[in-house]
């Protein structure tokens, strides 16, 4: 029992991580129909900039941590104004070797700035343990978890009631009918690249600091968008946070309870990308195309 | 050009200046003129895939015409990005309709205020004094609209779930609440039934009367168009054949060969 509650907790906080990437991920395919590959490495980018300013540079940790996210909230603007915004117009999958390039090349720039070599990160959260429902649990996931929930509620508040939130929504809903309506789309897609590298630092710092190290291995977590968001459903906020969830416990579950050797843990995720795409493709809560020949 | 009504004489808000426009080999306008006037209906009527749209986004910033110049209010427009024309106070509906399917009705037309928002993320996401004032002085402009369109009873509906003339009916709405000077319609009835025809003439009518908006209308409906506008552009193949007033259209010889064929007019003599 105690085992499971462990794995349950541990679950639901690497699960909030994952929502949070996920919902970067969704953000910019809801806006712009861009399917980035490179989501890993804005994790990355938000780690090793915190690591420069907390460890190399020796702010304070808060902070260095407020720093580099807006550091990488620029990357992101940067991002979409140079290299996907030429792209308005091409072929889907024109612009997903585009993002899958980018990918490498910011890969290779961060190997070139940081080196390959894993560095030992500075470990901000709490790492002590605490006692919950009979399980120890380290603090730093329970941080983690919170940090990522209040994120959802700002976002959440975002959308609802800021101008920009709302024709975030207008250009996602419709995107003629937007511009007509005087909103810039060209905007909403910057502000889209800006929140999604914000969510995705934001996750690369709390997994470096849960890791207690940063290296290419949190890019790694990039790559779980995938299950997440085609179970959530592509296009679908709600369907990224239930899923970013589902994948974290499903991910301690197999981690856990079946032989290590096996590594389903790494496993398990994608086998339900594979179960989902042949059942359902839209997704939980992805809307349904149907489409007229 | 004919001056048709007193209101010609006053200087056009719209200029459409040898306006000319191609897709790559095909031209779809070629050299078009003409000037739109303040408080006028008017109506650009032609057959299937004589320009209108094409026309209505030049103006709009959804096309950029190769040749020309269209000036709204003295200032050339072509090259402006559409959602900074749309903050000129141009604002327009669509031939298929494009309304943002997942929200409400009020949601929609609150969108409608978007260009004339000011409060930034920060007092705007907090709902804070000044961004609750305007909350309200804009929740008030959009309720005017619905009070107009008559539709208070759907206001809380999600629009995909509407029936077809009630959603065009919101767009109309969502055009009106930005409280535009020009107001571009392409094709308002089509597909409509002649009670909600009926209906949807008399709403532009009095858009027109009460808010003293200008109208560009494109329409295929005859009787409507010759019943509601003041002046009438007539294209056809990317060519403007005729612009005037009703009466002065109606009998145009060029407006008949457009519309029957050239054997009909050469049988008639």
């Amino acid at each position: 029992m105690e085992k499971f509650i462990q794995l349950t907790l541990s679950g639901i906080a690497n699960g909030a991580i994952f929502a949070l990437v996920a919902l970067g991920f969704v953000l910019i395919y809801k806006s712009s129909d861009v399917i980035n590959f490179a989501q890993g490495e804005l994790l990355l980018i938000g780690a090793y900039l915190t690591y420069t300013t907390v460890e190399m540079i020796g702010l304070w940790w808060p902070i260095g941590v407020v720093i580099a996210v807006v550091l990488a909230a620029i990357i992101g603007v940067l991002v979409e104004q140079l290299v996907l915004r030429p792209l308005i117009g091409e072929p889907t999958i024109s612009v997903i070797m585009v993002t899958i390039g980018l990918s490498l090349l910011l890969r290779a720039i961060i190997g070139g700035i940081w080196g390959v070599t894993p560095r030992t990160a500075p470990q901000f959260l709490p790492r002590d343990t605490i006692t919950l429902f009979g399980a120890n649990v380290g603090v730093d996931r329970l941080w983690a978890f919170a940090l990522a929930l209040t994120l959802f509620v700002l976002l959440t508040l975002f959308f609802r009631y800021s101008r920009e939130g709302i024709a975030m929504r207008a250009v996602a809903d419709d995107q003629q009918a937007a511009l007509s309506m005087g909103i810039s789309v060209k905007r909403v897609w910057a502000i889209a690249w800006a929140i999604a590298a914000v969510t995705a630092s934001v996750g690369g710092i709390l997994l470096m600091s849960i890791f207690g190290g940063v290296s290419g291995q949190i890019a790694r977590v990039g790559l779980l968008v995938f299950p997440v968001v085609i179970l959530g459903g592509l296009d679908s906020i709600p369907g990224a946070i239930v899923g970013g969830l589902i994948i974290g416990l499903l991910q301690s579950f197999a981690g856990g309870y079946l032989p290590p050797e096996l590594g389903m843990g790494e496993v398990a995720p994608f086998i339900v990308l594979l179960l989902i795409l042949l059942v359902r493709p839209y997704g939980l809560f992805g809307q349904r195309i149907i489409e007229r020949v | 050009m004919a001056n048709g009504n007193g209101a010609s004489l006053s200087p056009p808000q719209l200029e459409i200046d040898s306006v000319s426009l191609d897709f790559g080999g095909v031209r779809a306008l070629s050299n078009v003129c003409f000037n739109i006037y303040p408080g006028t209906i008017q109506a650009i009527i032609g057959p299937n895939g004589a320009g209108k749209t094409s026309l209505l986004n030049c103006i709009s910033g959804l096309y950029r015409p190769q040749h020309g110049a269209i000036r709204f209010e003295g200032r050339n427009i072509i090259g402006m990005a559409p959602h900074a024309i749309a903050r000129l106070g141009i604002a327009r509906s669509f031939q298929n309709i494009e309304l943002f399917r997942h929200m409400t009705v009020l949601d929609n037309l609150m969108l409608g205020r978007h260009i004339h928002m000011r409060s930034g993320v920060l007092s705007g996401g907090l709902y804070w004094g000044r961004a609750q004032r305007e909350e309200i002085a804009h929740r008030e402009v959009v309720e005017q609209v619905i009070d107009l369109l008559e539709i208070q009873s759907i206001r809380k509906k999600t629009v995909g779930t509407l029936p077809y003339g009630l959603q065009k009916r919101v767009e109309l709405g969502r055009a009106l609440a930005m409280s535009p000077r020009l107001l571009l319609l392409d094709e308002p009835m089509a597909g409509m039934n002649s009670e909600e025809k009926e209906d949807m003439a008399r709403f532009i009518l009095d858009v027109n009367e009460e808010r003293g908006t200008t109208i560009v209308l494109i329409e295929h409906d005859m009787g409507v168009v010759m019943d509601i506008s003041d002046r009438v552009a007539v294209l056809e193949f990317g060519q403007l054949i005729a612009d005037g007033t009703p009466e002065e259209v109606r009998t145009d010889p060029k407006v008949i060969d457009a519309y029957l064929g050239r054997e009909h007019a050469i049988r008639q003599g």
